[in-house]
């Protein structure tokens, strides 16, 4: 109803303010099953966010439960002291240091391999290279971080260690040698995307001041935008590190399972992961000793790699700060 | 301020330009050698394998089930397992992304609660998948006692690719101009309707390719599921969502695992073919880009 109506419209329909009020009160009604369904799928997308949480939750509680079972029954003196490991053999030693130094060894030689390249690949793409040439190398670069692990795997069992074997007689089928290698160019991307983003973050202006005094663009990339993105580099070095300790596949195909304490990469070697892999690939019962070291192996992995990723975040973060 | 010692500066300021430059180019040159390696790495992982294997691809090694003769060994429960995971995980995991995504993006509020899943999340995206693996046996297969199932993979390898799908839609989200939301609810809509409306059908080109790279990474992950349990030798296609099943990963792992050279080409004409199906993943999440991003522009 508008103020244009005539007397005579008024007469024949309802009182004008009755109309008024079904109008509002119908709006009403509508306007209250809207919000209720609206605070219905608010609700459902609140609890699709919870998942994570509870993703986290069910990891600690899963992993949690049997670790302890586990330290019941074999001392956590022994588990970090014992430099034995054979709970798969009768005479029993939970030593972690023969898996542990084994992860630690191939983790070294692969960022050895990842971090030079992957920081060189980033400089080159984001600061040498024309767009129209990093348009073109970066997906393809992008191809080596999705190819699946097992292919990496078998590269490394059936490629690079025969190839090495030619110049390193001694080698032996399965080593910490040839994973590394392998695992190292499969974190490249990794390193490279991660570092060139914190680059290309840096401000223009930053790159521009330094030409202006003078500098060549080595110094550029080296006294400037280097430094002015370290943090996002650090972040992306400390990503590849808990990358490179959680990998599983590479090294339970090309590296062995033999869980020795030693740092000779040239012979097999047990990492972490590929004890789980080992013991889940035969049928182990529940509740069984055996059982229960995946998941005590797991925590320890579990808890190296979290705390390798919150000080990347924080790294991270701070950065983000620094230029947002 | 003596002429003398303005002629000491003078000689001591040495500006070596064309050796700083040449240093440079040799540095420059470096880079391209870097970008070269992780190239040509590439290219000679891709080369072996097809060496190895294509003489081993044919209509049979698809069609047929896994074998103790290398010869009459195939892929097919493999490629069944492989396909069933994808579509579950997707018809599990897209939803969620989304919805969590969404959430995230445009209704959580600056609290400490948003704060923790925000921490929590790149945590999750960066957790070693083996570790997920020790997740479902303890969760899916044991208490929820789904066994080692079709269902209990595709619920673990969800969770597995939860946190990619989150991120990669957030992006999606993020990219979408302000501008656009403000139209939305200057025009009477409510929030809700806004995103759904005007914000979810801009973000979707970027939403989808998130989640088919999500999917790829699904198909290509071995660990978690050799940790659930999964058979590596299956000579069945699974049923029902409770059958045990294989994943073409999984197959090739056992292949590799053998000590015959003929289980080692087998193994490679399998890598073959889950390089084929994840380039086309990949090629398809880059058709959807280019084709969705053409009708929607700001």
């Amino acid at each position: 109803m508008t103020s244009e109506s005539t007397p005579a419209q008024l007469a024949t329909s309802i009182d004008r303010r009755e109309w008024v009020e079904r109008v509002l009160t119908g709006t009403q009604r509508i306007d209250r099953i809207r919000r209720v369904r609206e605070r219905t799928i608010l609700t459902f997308l609140f609890l699709a966010a919870l998942i994570s949480i509870a993703t986290t939750i069910g990891i600690i509680y899963t992993l949690g439960i049997e670790t302890v079972r586990f330290f019941q029954r074999v001392s956590i003196v022994d588990f970090l002291t014992d430099t034995q490991w054979t709970p798969l053999f009768t005479e029993k030693h939970f030593g972690i240091w023969p898996l542990l130094t084994a992860t630690i060894l191939v983790s070294v030689i692969a960022m050895l391999i990842a971090l030079p390249i992957g920081l060189l690949s980033a400089i080159g793409l984001a600061e040498y290279a024309p767009d129209r040439v990093a348009r073109v190398v970066k997906p393809v670069l992008e191809i080596l971080a999705g190819v699946p692990t097992v292919v990496y795997g078998y590269f490394a069992l059936l490629f690079v260690t025969p190839l090495l074997q030619r110049f390193i007689p001694q080698l032996e089928v399965f080593n910490a040698l040839s994973a590394g290698l392998v695992m190292g160019i499969m974190i490249v991307p990794l390193v490279a995307s991660l570092s060139e983003d914190a680059m290309r973050a840096v401000p223009q202006s930053l790159r521009e001041g330094a030409y202006a005094l003078g500098a060549t663009k080595l110094e550029v990339v080296w006294r400037v935008v280097v430094p002015s993105s370290l943090s996002g580099i650090v972040a992306a070095f400390i990503l590849a590190v808990s990358r490179a300790v959680g990998e599983t596949m590479i090294v339970a195909i090309a590296m062995g399972q033999v869980p020795r304490l030693t740092l000779n990469p040239l012979v097999a070697m047990e990492t972490m992961t590929a004890y789980i892999v080992q013991v889940s690939l035969g049928d182990t019962p529940h509740g069984t000793l055996e059982y229960q070291t995946i998941f005590a192996v797991g925590t320890t992995l579990f808890v190296i790699t979290m705390a390798l990723n919150l000080l990347s975040y924080r790294f991270l973060k701070r950065f983000r700060e620094v230029y947002e | 301020m003596s002429a003398e010692r303005i002629a000491t500066t003078d000689r001591e300021f040495e500006p070596r330009l064309s050796l700083r430059k040449r240093l440079g180019m040799l540095f420059g040159l470096l880079s391209a050698v870097a970008i070269a390696i992780g190239l040509v790495t590439l290219e000679v992982l891709i080369a072996d394998v097809i060496h190895d294997g294509w003489r081993a691809l044919s209509w049979d090694f698809l069609t047929s089930y896994p074998s103790r003769r290398p010869e009459q060994a195939g892929i097919r429960s493999a490629l069944v397992g492989t396909f069933y995971i994808l579509i579950l995980v997707g018809l599990i995991a897209f939803p969620l992304g989304v919805a969590a995504a969404i959430y995230l993006e445009e209704f959580a509020p600056k609290n400490r609660l948003t704060a923790t899943i925000e921490i929590n999340l790149s945590n999750l995206a960066a957790v070693p998948s083996i570790v997920y693996g020790l997740l479902g046996l303890g969760v899916f297969v044991r208490t929820f006692m789904l066994g080692r199932s079709l269902l209990a993979g595709a619920l673990t390898l969800s969770l597995l690719v939860l946190p990619i799908i989150i991120i990669a839609s957030r992006e999606a989200l993020r990219a979408v101009p302000p501008s656009i939301r403000e139209a939305g609810l200057a025009l009477g809509a409510s929030h809700w309707q806004t995103v759904r409306l005007f914000v979810l059908p801009a973000a979707l080109p970027g939403i989808l390719t998130g989640t088919i790279l999500a999917l790829a990474r699904a198909i290509g992950e071995t660990a978690p599921l050799i940790t659930i349990g999964a058979l590596t030798y299956v000579a069945f296609t699974p049923k029902s969502l409770f059958d045990p099943f294989t994943v073409l990963p999984i197959q090739i792992f056992n292949w590799i695992s053998r000590p015959q050279p003929a289980f080692h080409e087998r193994a490679a004409a399998g890598i073959i073919v889950l390089l084929a199906v994840l380039l086309l993943f990949n090629g398809l999440a880059i058709f959807l880009r280019a084709r969705l991003q053409r009708r929607i522009r700001f």
